[in-house]
């Protein structure tokens, strides 16, 4: 039996790991990429495309992956308030999206089951409805129209497009732009197209330390160490630990998402919406909470509340079984938006984060990656640096 | 004093001093044991009558009705009667679908989410003893899922909760001392049993050699012996199976196998699969109890100190659920458990020369399971089918092969793989097919599957429907993390 | 599929797709359709196979049915009532798509 005696406590699981001190040395890799998630593998997936040789390494199976618990929406609408860059950039990425889509299901002839036919927030109360419709007009106003455009639907045009609506729907907003993907398939996608791009991929290889050298830097951890000429931090919320290592910072606040998965059931529901959507599988997903440093809510009680909204938006769902929930933690800066970095110490360097790696994945993988291939980050991404934070840069 | 029955979630009280899942011998026995200290308990139970799956309707059936169920059966029968005598909740027909330990989010107490006649509540325990037992080891082999496949628990459980038997040809399949008693079961319930394919693996003898002079002291030796031999007699039985498959269009017709002298087919309408037991993890795992491999019985177990304990403050594990040991195992360790979580709740706790006889028996009971364990653990063709195109994943139809695929991509571990294909994703949440996947990663990448690991397991353990979770109570924080700044005021 | 070793002393009566069957009071709902000769529960969701009890001891979530109105209950888990009525399960359980209210 083997433990590892610094499992934490409440993961329930505690296993051995990779063995220790095997140097793997440098066979050539253009780059690592640290973090096998969306982000990290999107990125990785542009890399090689742009002829680069990356080496992916990924952490352990019960790490917090985001990438396991996001709800898959390729989403635009609300999104930028108070930041209209971030507003266009994630617009571009939905707009890019098909091209995206279509480049890995002719490598893998994996379906992702794109699809993007807009979508809804529903709002269970006037003041909800208010609140909505006025973030959607301060990003309409801050980006100077240029944001995707959008609907207020009171109740009766709600239940006009959408009959099994629950009468305590005050209403919605509904944006042309927004939809849905096949996360995991994404995921699984862009694994088995880096596989076919013979992409080194290790598993089970956290990246402890990051120390820049002559030439390149260092990475290591229980499983050895490798030298490679440059580096892309892509590791989640392990971004914090490793960004000033390298001369960047990535101050992240805490957001505990919970998400309740049902049982299979047919098709009702042809659009995604912010916090129900129906899976190709038919498996109905019910979001969205967050949870920060000054809530004390319970999983259980977190669960009680998703579920009377949902059945209040749907009444017709509240029949079916729940299969399994569980809990992410997002992704998120302190403003919420991404990072996008380059270290001015260490100009081979990269550090991508956001805590909307399905929706950004297109933007990851199509701009970003090609831009890290060049060497340097284009003007229109200076925004999404971290000196916004006004955190000095360490080591 | 007798049970007190409840039928609605109304009727359970709000706070408990323990809560026991499971009325198998380890929770009937914690639960004597508990409200005979003075502690308020309560049992939490799935099935409609005490007895677990062993003592399956026991309170229900009688020598005459059912007369060739031996005594390891009706020895159950003083427990279920002192446990209903005692004064306890009980809560048949009930499933615990959630368990979060004591802590700082979740408060003084463990809470339990429990279902009963399609509404759900939440209560508290300051002790929980989870008694969930053990579930049959999942034998993948291709056709498995087709009508007439069962278990060899499944036709016990049939013939015990219902006397009723397979009416058609049966096939028995598999290895270990449950199929030769089942066989002798039904044979003298009448069944037609057309063969007993035995696939003990011949490896394994060697091996288990080593534990053979403990286990000729032990309770088991006399009763396998004499079992074997009639069985040998009366059914025909056919050693050193290295190969099954089962054939059928609609439901199962035939067992097609592999055996020392080649091939063979044996038409069947009912084929009874058995390859011993395995703890039932689940709502361990999620109440965020640490999960250990269990090498020798090639297992998943929630790791336990001597006494039960959990490694999650007021969680105590015991019997089968905690590792086989099989029936009067499972109720001293029972016993002892309760004992230990009466201590931990300074409650009066029995005396010390009491524990020590417990634990004496508790030690005469394990010996012997060396043996069997090791005689009778399934080889790896059963264990990890080699046909790619065997479902492994039943609920998700996932087969060995796209696992295989899949691990191939270099995935971090199960949950990973879980994923990327699906499997366990289905209503059983992974009961069925955890164990695969966990010894076909450890195979594929060649560790063990100590460092492999498993599934993580959340709740809801069981599905349970929405308008139940619904109705649950949310505090004003809990509200807010879902509505976010636009909330009403109430 | 299965035979009664005894003919029962109490039993009641339910349906089966609309068939009655006579069953034997306390008894699971999965070992009276057994005893009654029936083979296939369901089909399964993703390939639409037929499937049958495997494990009868809540486990599996093979023998899934359903039961006045509701949908896959576990029927090894469920004892049989006077009038109860059971239907087995092919293809997805449709939401109600028609008026919400």
């Amino acid at each position: 039996m083997h433990r590892d005696p610094s499992s934490r406590s409440g993961d329930g699981a505690a296993f051995g790991r990779a063995r220790r001190g095997v140097m793997i040395g440098n066979s050539g890799w253009d780059i690592a990429v640290v973090g096998g998630g969306l982000a990290g593998s999107s990125i990785a997936w542009g890399l090689a495309r742009s002829g680069l040789r990356p080496i992916l390494l990924d952490g352990e199976d019960l790490d917090r992956r985001a990438s396991r618990a996001n709800f898959a929406l390729v989403w635009v609408q609300g999104k930028g308030l108070g930041a209209p860059h971030y507003a266009l950039w994630t617009k571009a990425s939905a707009e890019r999206w098909p091209q995206f889509a279509d480049a890995l299901e002719a490598e893998t002839g994996i379906n992702l089951a794109l699809r993007q036919p807009g979508a809804f927030t529903f709002a269970l109360s006037q003041a909800e409805l208010d609140g909505l419709r006025s973030e959607m007009e301060t990003i309409n106003r801050e980006t100077e129209g240029k944001a995707p455009p959008y609907e207020v639907l009171d109740h009766d045009e709600t239940r006009r497009r959408l009959p099994s609506i629950g009468p305590d729907v005050a209403g919605s907003i509904y944006c042309p732009a927004d939809g849905d993907v096949n996360a995991l398939r994404l995921f699984l996608s862009l694994h088995s197209a880096l596989k076919a791009k013979r992409v080194e991929y290790r598993a089970n290889h956290p990246v402890e330390r990051i120390e820049p050298r002559k030439g390149g830097f260092r990475l290591s951890g229980r499983w050895g160490e490798i030298v490679v000429p440059r580096v892309v931090l892509a590791a989640g919320l392990g971004n914090e630990k490793l960004a000033p290592m390298v001369g960047l910072s990535a101050p992240l606040k805490r957001s505990k998402g919970q998400v309740l998965v049902t049982e299979r059931c047919a098709p009702f529901f042809a659009y995604p919406s912010a916090t129900i959507r129906q899976t190709d599988e038919g498996g109905v997903m019910i979001g969205e909470s967050e949870e920060t440093k000054s809530s004390v809510a319970t999983n259980q009680e977190v669960t009680a509340v998703l579920a009377d909204r949902a059945i209040r938006v749907f009444p017709g769902l509240a029949d079916l079984n729940v299969v399994r929930s569980w809990t992410g933690f997002r992704v998120k800066s302190l403003d919420g938006l991404p990072i996008y970095d380059q270290s001015e110490r260490h100009p081979g360097a990269f550090l991508v984060l956001s805590h909307s790696g399905v929706t950004l994945a297109a933007n990851h993988a199509l701009v970003i990656a090609p831009q890290i291939a060049e060497g340097h980050l284009s003007p229109e991404i200076k925004p999404f640096r971290s000196e916004r934070f006004h955190v000095p840069a360490s080591a | 004093m007798s049970a007190r029955i409840i039928g609605v979630t109304d009727g359970m009280d709000e706070l408990y001093d323990v809560v026991i899942v499971g009325a198998g011998p380890a929770g009937l026995a914690a639960a004597i044991e508990a409200a005979r200290a003075g502690a308020r308990v309560l049992t939490i139970d799935e099935n409609p009558a005490p007895g677990g799956q062993i003592y399956r309707s026991i309170t229900r059936n009688t020598p005459e009705t059912l007369p060739f169920l031996g005594d390891d059966y009706w020895i159950g029968r003083s427990l279920a009667n002192a446990f209903l005598e005692s004064g306890i909740d009980y809560a048949p027909q009930a499933t615990v679908w959630s368990l979060e330990p004591a802590g700082d989010e979740v408060g003084r107490y463990a809470r339990i989410g429990v279902s009963l006649a399609g509404s759900a509540r939440i209560i508290h325990a300051r002790s929980v003893i989870l008694a969930t037992g053990a579930m049959e080891r999942p034998m993948p082999v291709p056709g498995w899922t087709l009508p007439g496949v069962m278990t060899a628990g499944a036709a016990q459980i049939a013939l015990k909760s219902a006397g009723i038997v397979p009416s058609g040809k049966v096939v028995l399949v598999g290895c270990g001392p449950l199929v030769f008693l089942l066989a002798s079961q039904l044979l003298e319930a009448g069944a037609e049993i057309l063969a007993l394919l035995d696939t003990t693996d011949r490896h394994r003898y060697a091996s288990a050699l080593g534990f053979l002079p403990e286990f000729l002291l032990s309770p088991y030796l006399a009763k396998g012996l004499s079992l074997l031999g009639k069985i040998r007699r009366s059914v025909n039985v056919v050693s050193g199976v290295t190969e099954i498959r089962i054939l059928g269009s609609r439901q199962a017709e035939a067992v097609a196998f592999r055996f020392r002298g080649g091939m063979g087919t044996f038409s069947a309408d009912c084929v009874l699969l058995h390859q011993g037991v395995v703890p039932n993890i689940n709502l361990a795992s999620s109440a965020g109890c640490a999960i250990e491999w269990n090498e020798r019985q090639r297992a998943f177990q929630p790791v336990s100190d001597g006494d039960g304990r959990t490694s999650r403050k007021g969680i105590l594990i015991a019997g089968d659920g905690g590792g086989i040991g099989g029936a009067q195992h499972a109720e001293i360790s029972g016993r002892i458990a309760a004992l230990a979580a009466m201590r931990d709740l300074r409650m009066p706790a029995g005396d010390a020369a009491y524990l020590r006889d417990l634990r004496k028996q508790r030690r005469r009971f394990l010996r012997g399971r060396a043996f069997l364990d090791t005689l009778f653990m399934p080889s790896d063709e059963f264990r990890i089918p080699s046909d790619g195109r065997t479902i492994v994943c039943r609920c998700e139809e996932v087969t060995a092969g796209t696992l295989r695929n899949a691990i191939g991509l270099g995935v971090p571990g199960p949950n990973q793989l879980k994923t990327f294909v699906r499997c366990g994703m289905g209503p059983c949440q992974g009961r069925m097919c955890a164990l695969t996947v966990s010894e076909m990663m450890a195979r594929e990448r060649g560790v063990s599957p100590a460092e492999i690991g498993t599934y993580r397991f959340r709740p809801p353990v069981k599905p349970v429907r929405l308008s139940e979770l619904a109705t649950l109570p949310a505090s004003r924080d809990a509200v807010s993390a879902v509505v976010g700044p636009y909330m009403e005021d109430d | 599929m299965f035979r009664r070793l005894r003919e029962p002393s109490d039993k009641v009566t339910i349906l089966f797709d609309g068939h009655p069957l006579s069953v034997a009071s306390g008894e699971t709902l999965a070992a009276a359709l057994l005893a009654s000769g029936v083979s296939f529960f369901r089909s399964s969701v993703v390939g639409k196979k037929p499937r049958a009890p495997y494990c009868m001891m809540g486990v599996c979530h093979e023998c899934l049915v359903t039961i006045d109105g509701m949908r896959n209950r576990q029927s090894c888990l469920v004892e049989v009532r006077e009038g109860m009525v059971v239907e087995s399960q092919h293809g997805l359980v449709t939401i109600d798509a028609r008026d919400g209210q």
